[in-house]
């Protein structure tokens, strides 16, 4: 048998693992690997900032499902890998970053560009490997995709030194993974999921709490079937959303610190959750105390560990959401909760999700607009901050894996290059970036990105010129102390977009939102958009960090 | 409470740094820690002896079994099991205190591996109450230097 490179036994396993698309950027120690890359069938995407090309895999992985695939050199390089690895760790996403690493020999020797990456995202991966001898190569390349597909996913991170991509041995890409000690559980205990049943006939007042797992096992289908079998309302956490129609009279909207107030009543008040994918976040529970008093709460989730770690769980189901629910729909009826529905529908008209409108441009209306001049049928990122929130409220996700929004890191600057991601793995699919004006000059750089690569990604800056979120808690919990959030000194957006080859439109009045956005949509080019908002608008409803779900602040509607 | 832990594990570099670092990231301290390879060389076992409520141990047990390396975790402290520990002592023995070192030794059953002119080596194996009972009884003649090994511990009987 002849014998191949390490980077080209590489390069090779990643086309096996059926990987077309990638992202990163170059450097002393992946030489070898780009030499060869070059050559192949692999879209390569040159990011202008490695933070970028994380979170554009992250962004490719959510809204394709597959796995997301990263590059960057050793040292410095990797370093700036880390953010979106741990963004991707928290939100369970599939990537697979591989990074350079000085030769094997001379790793511990301070060399030059040498960083001990699986050191420093060892506690933000789901697993890692620093290869040490080629022939364990191809191997570990197939390991890594199956670790970070199945299961709970995750990222993965290969470290490959260089002359471990220099050199040689014989190609054997193996047919099948064998890790003794990893075998996830995918379907649920069959007497939990009877005892599940038995619980939902017996509810009177139920929820369902659907997360990001809905989405990740591709179980919105089966979650719609469970909702309307039993007749129980759903409420999602960010991550949730678009794996439950936003339009179904049973919705009740995301929950949480700025859920609706009929989705924290109807917790507050439910004397069964049934928590689906989902981790009880401490944005999510509020006060873990008075979280759900009269509840008794099922819990489906494949990770072990996410049961009972914050909040005690009655019935758990170790388990696939999909594989789950497709069991208990087997079994479930109708529950007679007429009283339940009349309650939540009485709270839906007194509480509804609004805002003020008046004469001037409110952020709110600009993503309503969206919603309506993209018919709902869009991809949507957002940054962190209020644009996040807003992005949550006032558009409706129909369909899973179009909301891709750094939930559980809050990472500023995943929108943009997440999108960038997204479009790559969606060509014909209408992509905007929801952004704050802050959250957007983490990683304006991949505007050069986005115009190389034809990428015609829309950015929607929902400009307060403030840092808006934290103005927002300084309002509300700091006497009005405005430090060091103004960013009353930002670049004019719309010459940043030009400079760059890409399209700039600047929007101050209400009338001009949707031309602009049927305008942007229409160029088939990058276009940032710098919708000059409200500056001092909050996120209304609040729970305020550590309250209970149903000591909201309201806003003045 | 202390418990302990017995977690089998692939014999393989990074795997230590992986089973401590989700200790410390969790803010959870360590009060031992063994690391020795199995009968099957491609495993090692480690015993490790963690403080904690029970629902910071279920935490950290759950946590040790998503780890990828991870192939196996007991909770040795819910079932039958022995624990043994071993301790090295270098005792200062001067002529006349001998005798009476010698004299605790032997009621320990412990052993003499070292002598010069000014010190002895003691070493005993033990559980935890053995070997702090005669590191007190040694305290006295001046204890030069100590170690060790933290816990090691097997289940009982044939399972
Ligand atoms: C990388 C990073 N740094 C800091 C924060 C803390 N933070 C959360 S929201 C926010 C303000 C975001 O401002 P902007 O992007 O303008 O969004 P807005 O809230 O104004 O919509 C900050 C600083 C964060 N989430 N991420
Ligand atoms: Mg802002």
């Amino acid at each position: 048998m002849t014998k191949m490179s390490g980077a080209e036994i590489l390069v090779e396993s990643l086309l096996k693992e059926g990987v077309r698309d990638m992202f990163g950027y170059q450097g002393g120690a992946v030489l070898p690997i780009f030499d060869v890359l070059v050559d192949k069938p692999i879209n390569f995407i040159l990011v202008r900032h490695e933070q970028g090309a994380a979170h554009a895999a992250d962004g490719y992985a959510r809204s394709t499902g597959k796995v997301g695939v990263c590059i960057a050199t050793s040292g410095p390089g990797a370093t700036n890998l880390v953010t979106g690895i741990a963004t991707a760790y928290m939100d369970s996403v599939p990537i697979v970053a591989l990074t350079g690493q000085v030769p094997t020999h001379m790793i511990g020797n301070d060399a030059f560009q040498e960083a001990d990456i699986i050191g420093i995202t060892r506690p933000i991966t789901k697993h890692s490997y620093l290869v040490k001898d080629v022939k364990e190569l191809a191997r570990t390349v197939k390991e890594a995709f199956h670790i970070a597909r199945t299961g709970r996913p995750g990222p993965v991170v290969i470290d490959l030194p260089k002359n471990v991509s220099t050199g040689e041995t014989e190609y054997n890409y193996p047919e099948k993974v064998n890790i003794r000690s990893y075998n996830p559980t995918y379907l649920g205990h069959p007497m939990q999921i009877k005892r599940a049943a038995k619980a939902i006939s017996k509810s009177k007042r139920p929820v369902i709490y659907a997360g990001g797992g809905i989405i990740i096992s591709g179980a919105s289908e089966e979650l719609l079937k469970f909702s309307e079998t039993t007749n129980i309302p759903v409420t999602t956490t960010l991550l949730g959303l678009g794996g439950f129609p936003g339009t179904h009279p049973l919705f009740l909207g995301m929950l949480g610190m700025h859920g609706t107030k009929y989705a924290n009543l109807a917790i507050t008040e439910s004397d069964l959750i049934i928590a689906i994918g989902a981790r009880f976040d401490d944005r999510i529970t509020g006060k873990t105390s008075e979280f759900a008093p009269h509840a008794k709460i099922i819990h489906i989730d494949i990770d072990p560990s996410a049961i009972s770690k914050n909040i005690q769980v009655d019935i758990p189901i170790v388990g696939d959401a999909k594989r789950v629910l497709q069991e208990l729909n087997k079994i479930v009826t109708k529950c007679d909760i007429s009283p339940w529905h009349r309650k939540i529908n009485k709270w839906k008209r007194e509480y509804p999700l609004t805002y003020k409108q008046n004469e001037k441009l409110k952020p709110q209306y600009v993503v309503e607009k969206i919603y309506e001049v993209t018919k709902g049928r869009a991809i949507i990122t957002t940054e962190v901050g209020q644009n996040q929130m807003w992005a949550a409220q006032y558009y409706k996700y129909t369909r899973p894996r179009t909301l891709l929004s750094s939930g559980g890191l809050g990472t500023m600057g995943y929108g943009f290059p997440a999108a960038i991601g997204a479009q790559v793995g969606n060509p014909e699919a209408i992509v905007f970036d929801i952004a704050g004006d802050g959250s957007f000059q983490m990683n304006i750089q991949e505007l050069a990105t986005a115009v190389q690569f034809n990428l015609p990604v829309n950015v929607a800056i929902l400009n307060n010129q403030y840092l808006g979120m934290v103005r927002q808690w300084q309002e509300l919990f700091f006497n009005k102390r405005y430090a060091y959030t103004s960013l009353e000194v930002s670049p004019d957006f719309v010459k940043v977009a030009e400079a760059y080859g890409a399209v700039g439109i600047r929007v101050e009045k209400k009338e001009d939102v949707t031309p602009a956005l049927k305008h942007a949509i229409q160029t088939k080019k990058p276009v940032i958009l710098d919708f000059r908002v409200e500056k001092e608008e909050n996120v209304f409803p609040m729970v305020p960090a550590g309250a209970a779900l149903n000591q909201m602040i309201e806003g003045m509607a | 409470m202390k418990h302990t832990i017995s977690v089998l594990v692939e014999n393989r570099f990074g795997v230590l740094a992986r089973v401590s670092g989700l200790f410390s990231g969790r803010g959870f301290n360590i009060d031992s820690l063994c690391v020795g390879e199995t009968d099957d060389p491609t495993v090692s076992r480690m015993t490790i002896v963690v403080r904690g409520d029970e629902r910071v141990l279920e935490q950290i047990i759950k946590q040790l079994r998503k780890l990828i390396d991870v192939i196996k975790v007991s909770n040795l402290t819910k079932e039958e099991h022995v624990e043994r520990e071993l301790v090295l002592i270098k005792v200062s023995a001067m002529n006349k205190k001998r005798a009476e070192i010698m004299e605790i030794v032997n009621i320990f059953r412990a052993k003499i591996i070292d002598v010069d002119h000014q010190i002895v080596t003691i070493e005993m194996t033990g559980d935890e109450d053995k070997i702090s009972a005669l590191i007190e009884l040694m305290k006295p003649f001046g204890i030069k230097e100590l170690v060790r090994t933290g816990r090691i511990a097997i289940s009982r009987g044939g399972r």
